[in-house]
């Protein structure tokens, strides 16, 4: 489903409630004109899933955390901040993961030229 | 209890005592290639444990960016180098369900075997390094010489012996050699003996199991909120495995079940992936009697170009759940490919099992977790 960035938290805790209990994954696309953050939760025990895509601009990409209601966020989040540059409000700890911290840019973007 | 009236209990409360900041790694035996944990101490005891990550990390998102999607195949082998089939596995799974390209049934059941092979073969790794990394060194040699006959089998079968590239969209590169039946037979006889033989020595001693009893606990609960997966997810209890949830190949024609553990702790892990050794060669026996004759590879052009669309599919790697996302935009590279890596998130829970325990837990869990540095840095 494509929900707006507001509408993360409230969606997120209502589909957790309802047996959503495994955040499976956290992948940001750049479409250029925006970016795109998809992710996929999960029904552990009727093995069900949700999908749940956010446009993001690209000025001001910032997004709510998702780290209160699935700690397994906390890796991902890191990463899709790390590789891509969007920013995740309310996570505890939100570094550089795989890059050296004085890493300049963001790699999966699509401006971020390489060789 | 010393009083605190006493000489020595005045002599106790007045000595200062400081946490102290220890780092593991990033050259460290145990930590199984190039991990840093950033553990602070209060004497023995670990009071926070944080991981540095990425001294491996080759970009291999962007690189795939760069690449045609069948340059790609051969970089997926570097990503989980002790599981290169299924890594192989999981892509080309991805590329054909995006394409929407059909696999000969001959060529299916060759994968099945040796995806199952592979699992052996990690699950063997992980085996010999778990039972290093606590001090026994034999178990190490056995697990290795037992891998060492898969890796024969491979190398006969593809011509590799760590980085296989033998998947294709639409099939597999090469044809079984002649006594590929025979040879896994007999492995599989084999196997079953040493599996006997490793609890004997490893498992079912005393010294493992207080090592490793009650140490890394983890509840079925946090399991599934930590995004855990694979066998150190089944250990806690947690009835998941891709193979039975969204079974690909032919897994629903075989008669198998996910091994599953109560304890969630890390003895548990160690002995429910031995179990898991013996279900997977269950399962190669059964599929040896299956393989029909016919076509390998289907035909697809040499310029393979995708579909304009996304695509997400996962399999259960030897470690966990390796999803592949794929965005295409029509031309012959992918826009995007997103690579979820089950040991980079499954260390997401590392802390938490960890805290309060002592320094030398820290290598028994780490070890249980199972990680491979390939892919937790890709």
């Amino acid at each position: 489903m494509k929900i707006s960035p507001d509408e993360l938290l409230t969606k997120a805790a209502e589909l957790k409630d309802s047996g959503f209990d495994m955040l499976e994954d956290v992948t940001a696309v750049d479409y250029k004109d925006r970016f795109e953050i998809n992710y996929r939760l999960r029904n552990i025990s009727s093995g069900a899933v949700e999908t749940i895509k956010i446009d993001l601009s690209r000025e001001e990409p910032v997004i709510a955390s998702l780290v209160p209601l699935y700690r397994g966020a906390e890796f991902q989040e890191r990463e899709v901040f790390d590789l891509m540059g969007i920013v995740f409000e309310g996570h505890p700890d939100l570094r550089r993961i795989l890059l050296p911290d004085d890493w300049e840019g963001y790699p999966l973007r699509k401006d971020y030229v390489i060789d | 209890m010393i009083g605190k009236d006493t000489l020595c209990g005045k002599i106790m409360s007045s000595i200062k005592t400081q946490q102290i900041e220890l780092n593991m790694g990033p050259q460290h035996p145990s930590t199984h290639g190039v991990l840093r944990l950033i553990l602070t101490l209060d004497g023995e005891r670990v009071i926070a444990c944080k991981p540095d990550l990425g001294f491996l990390h080759r970009g291999i998102e962007k690189l795939a960016e760069k690449r045609t999607y069948l340059q790609f195949i051969p970089m997926t082998d570097r990503l989980d180098y002790v599981s290169s089939m299924t890594n192989n596995a999981a892509y080309v799974y991805a590329l054909e369900k995006l394409g929407g390209i059909e696999v000969p049934e001959r060529a299916e059941w060759i994968r099945l075997i040796v995806m199952e092979l592979q699992r052996i073969a990690s699950h063997l790794v992980f085996y010999g390094s778990m039972a290093l990394d606590l001090g026994a060194t034999t178990p190490f040699l056995y697990a290795f010489r037992e891998r060492e006959d898969i890796l024969d089998i491979f190398e006969e079968l593809c011509g590799a012996r760590m980085t296989y590239n033998y998947f294709r969209p639409g099939g597999v590169s090469r044809d079984l050699p002649k006594d590929f039946h025979a040879k896994v037979t007999a492995f599989i006889k084999k196997q079953r003996e040493k599996l006997k033989e490793y609890d004997d020595i490893f498992t079912g001693n005393r010294i493992f199991i207080s090592r490793t009893e009650n140490i890394g606990v983890l509840s079925a609960e946090d399991a599934v909120n930590f995004s855990l997966s694979g066998p150190a997810l089944r250990a806690s209890n947690v009835d998941y495995d891709v193979r039975k949830a969204e079974p690909y190949s032919f897994y629903s024609k075989l008669n198998w079940k996910p091994q599953l553990g109560t304890a969630g702790d890390t003895y548990t892990r160690v002995v429910l992936r031995c179990r898991e050794i013996e279900e997977s060669l269950n399962m190669i026996e059964q599929a040896l009697d299956m393989i029909p004759e016919g076509e390998l590879k289907c035909k697809l052009p040499a310029r393979l170009t995708m579909p304009k669309g996304e695509v997400y599919h996962h399999i259960e790697g030897s470690r966990g759940d390796v999803g592949v996302f794929i965005v295409s935009d029509g031309s012959d590279k992918p826009y995007r490919l997103k690579w979820r890596a089950p040991s980079f998130i499954n260390l997401t829970c590392l802390e938490q099992m960890v805290k309060g325990m002592l320094v030398a837990d820290v290598i028994a869990v780490l070890a249980g977790i199972d990680i491979i540095l390939g892919e937790v840095d890709r």
